[in-house]
């Protein structure tokens, strides 16, 4: 029987193996941010112990930070989580993308945009959306701060071999139709605990088709729908994204690592424990309309009632839902009215979405009673977005224009949505409160977040593309 | 830390499922750089109303519930994010075990690393913890990991299945870290292999 990139990722990077016990799985990278290090470094501390292997790790502030008028962070906790990673970095010899560095951003974001990470690597981050790397054939998770500890202590982390899930998904996006739209409809379909106790591996002719950067967005959500991780074979997409990266081999070593990647791929007889196929032309724009990310339909779709439910148990969470998120069951998604906007995050604040939403933000205006924000998901995009003078037609077009972090994915810093407004977010989850206390957070892609802030509620981007920029395919797939 | 034991004691239920890491501590409660004091912040937007008083609708806040253990719930439970504040803020609160009908992953292993023992039950056992079919009284159990068995006041014994190594890491209460530094040569020889390779 053949293999799976997940057995082959998972056997390769294995220290030990006993019976009745995890395996011992070495670690090739570790990313490290404020919020989830402090108290990993202070457990070394107390044990008088070291990073083992401070090369292999690298840290940015990302989660915390303010996105305009950066180095003033004014809560007094948020600045001693920031200044708490500066001194531990330095105590400790690790690598620090600061506030200060050119190369600072969404550390999901930096990671791929520095070459850190590689196909083949085992990757952790004490951050869930961590699952971004495996667009890259890595095996990259999600950990607590314990594990980070862990990690830091040995480079290594105790893990049982998750359960495999091939998700084939076939064919043709229809116009106007992302990567966003496609794990929302995954996630819509088959539920936010479809992937618990798996890994998934995205495969099939559609992935293939993606740019690395929807690769990217697609893995991201992996955490969404409850996965371990989630893996994408590498092929010659991914070496040419990574080739000349500050991080990734150099030269004819890069040659040699090429024809090693080309091996981490699954046998054509490996077997999964279970097997989704996925057409990709049932797939539309899509949006959320509760307070799980399978709380979604497409933009043509209705609000469910509850009413319909199957249970007392989904009874119950559907009320709960559209009691939260201002509905009553039934209205109709599309002209449901937004009061903000949020374009960035670990999902989808790349270059090519930034660009996507550009082709509709184009010559118009955000609607007056919308405050639309772009927050670019790191340094490096911002200025190469300036160079392409994509800024203009956002900051022409009424929206502001940040500096990168994470911002109001999260609302840990400044960037919050009021009580009872709504946001139309690129971002990756609409749980109750995330982006504030009574916030009402709808999932979309970039440029369905585009289309809200100029309409000020929701539309079908499709409808708006096709009077748009006739070339507008040539800015699809980056 | 020290050992998990047997435990007796009272099972809160907070019967709702997908319960996320958001609503187990909210991300404004994520800005301290120690473990300790998040219990107060437990299940915030659910305990408070905005104003900042006590909300007397929700579970937690009912007086029976004081003092609870245990807390039994849904499908799912710590979905989200992998904030490691989650378990920390329960076991400040109280809680040593949770009984639920399935774990988000990060969350099982982060509850699993602080000495919180995330037991899984099928919907139907979990109904039978209950000696009171209308589930309003609450319930006491004794929760025994060394036999992975819990026993309801009627005297009901219920086996879950549990991984036996973090079995035996909580039981013993041993310091991780500490078990893996012996594996060090190991480590080094994978090292060793991984560059001359």
């Amino acid at each position: 029987m053949g293999k799976t990139i997940i057995d082959k990722l998972w056997e390769s990077h294995v220290v030990a193996k006993e019976v009745n016990k995890p395996d011992l799985l070495y670690i090739d990278l570790h990313l490290l941010h404020e919020v989830t290090s402090p108290q990993a470094f202070a457990g070394l501390r107390e044990k008088n112990r070291k990073v083992r292997r401070p090369d292999l790790c690298f840290a940015t502030m990302d989660h915390n930070i303010p996105t305009v008028d950066r180095f003033n962070i004014k809560d007094d906790t948020s600045r001693l989580q920031v200044q708490t990673l500066e001194k531990n970095c330095e105590e400790f010899g690790i690598k620090l993308e600061g506030l200060d560095s050119l190369q600072q951003g969404i550390v999901h974001v930096i990671g791929p945009e520095l070459g850190l990470t590689l196909p083949g690597k085992t990757i952790v981050c004490g951050d869930s959306h961590t699952s971004t790397h495996g667009a890259f054939g890595a095996l990259a998770f999600g950990i607590g701060t314990s594990e980070v500890e862990h990690v830091l202590a040995t480079q290594t982390l105790w893990q049982n071999k998750p359960k495999q899930m091939n998700v084939k998904i076939e064919g043709e996006l229809g116009y106007g139709v992302t990567a966003k739209d496609v794990i929302l409809w995954f996630i819509a379909n088959y539920g936010t605990n479809a992937g618990t106790g798996y890994i998934i591996e995205f495969s099939g002719s559609t992935v293939r088709d993606f740019s690395m950067e929807e690769r990217m967005t697609l893995c991201n959500m992996s955490i969404e729908a409850g996965a371990k991780a989630s893996v994408i074979a590498p092929d010659e997409k991914t070496f040419s994204y990574v080739q000349g990266k500050t991080y990734a081999p150099k030269e004819s070593e890069f040659n040699e690592k090429c024809e090693d990647w080309k091996k981490i791929v699954s046998d054509s007889d490996a077997v999964f424990d279970q097997v989704i196929e996925i057409n990709a032309s049932d797939i539309e724009p899509m949006l959320t309309w509760g307070t799980t990310p399978s709380m979604c339909l497409p933009i043509s779709g209705q609000i469910p009632a509850a009413e319909s439910a199957f249970s007392i148990e989904e009874k119950q969470s559907i009320e709960s839902a559209l009691s939260y998120m201002g509905f009553n069951g039934h209205e109709k998604l599309e002209g449901v009215e937004v009061q903000h906007v949020f374009i960035g995050s670990c999902t989808n604040s790349r270059l090519s979405d930034l660009i996507e939403a550009s082709v509709v933000v184009e010559g118009e205006k955000v609607h007056p009673d919308v405050r639309a924000i772009v927050v670019p998901g790191s340094q490096s995009v911002k200025r190469e977005a300036e160079g392409l003078g994509i800024h203009k037609i956002f900051l022409d077009a009424g929206f502001e224009w940040r500096d990168s972090g994470c911002s109001m994915c999260l609302g840990m810093n400044d960037d919050i949505v009021p009580e009872g407004d709504r946001c139309a977010s690129t971002s990756n989850r609409n749980f109750a409160g995330r982006q504030g206390k009574g916030a009402r957070t709808h999932l979309v892609s970039p440029i369905m977040a585009a289309a809200a802030a100029i309409n000020g509620k929701f539309t079908d981007v499709r409808s708006m593309l096709q009077t748009k920029n006739p070339e507008v395919d040539r800015y699809v797939g980056i | 830390m020290s050992g998990f034991k047997t435990l007796t004691g009272k099972a809160a239920s907070l019967k709702r499922d997908h319960v996320d890491t958001d609503q187990i501590i909210p991300k404004q409660f994520l800005k301290k750089i120690d473990k300790a004091g998040y219990g107060e912040f437990l299940f915030y937007d659910w305990r408070y109303h905005s104003q900042g008083q006590e909300n007397p609708d929700f579970d937690l806040n009912k007086e029976e519930t004081k003092g609870s253990s245990i807390l039994i719930t849904g499908k799912n439970f710590g979905c989200g994010s992998s904030r490691e504040h989650a378990p920390w803020a329960l076991k400040d609160y109280g809680f040593h075990i949770i009984i639920a009908e399935s774990f988000a992953d990060i969350f099982f292993n982060n509850c699993v690393k602080n000495g919180i023992l995330p037991i899984r039950l099928s919907a139907i056992e979990i109904q039978q913890l209950y000696t009171d079919r209308s589930v309003s009284v609450i319930p006491h159990l004794t929760v025994s990991l060394e036999n992975q068995q819990v026993v309801n006041e009627r005297g009901d014994r219920f086996d879950f299945e549990f991984d036996p190594y973090w079995k035996n890491m909580l039981i013993n209460g041993w310091d991780e870290i500490s078990v893996t530094l012996q594996y060090e040569d190991k480590i080094k020889k994978y090292e060793f292999e991984r560059i001359v390779n």
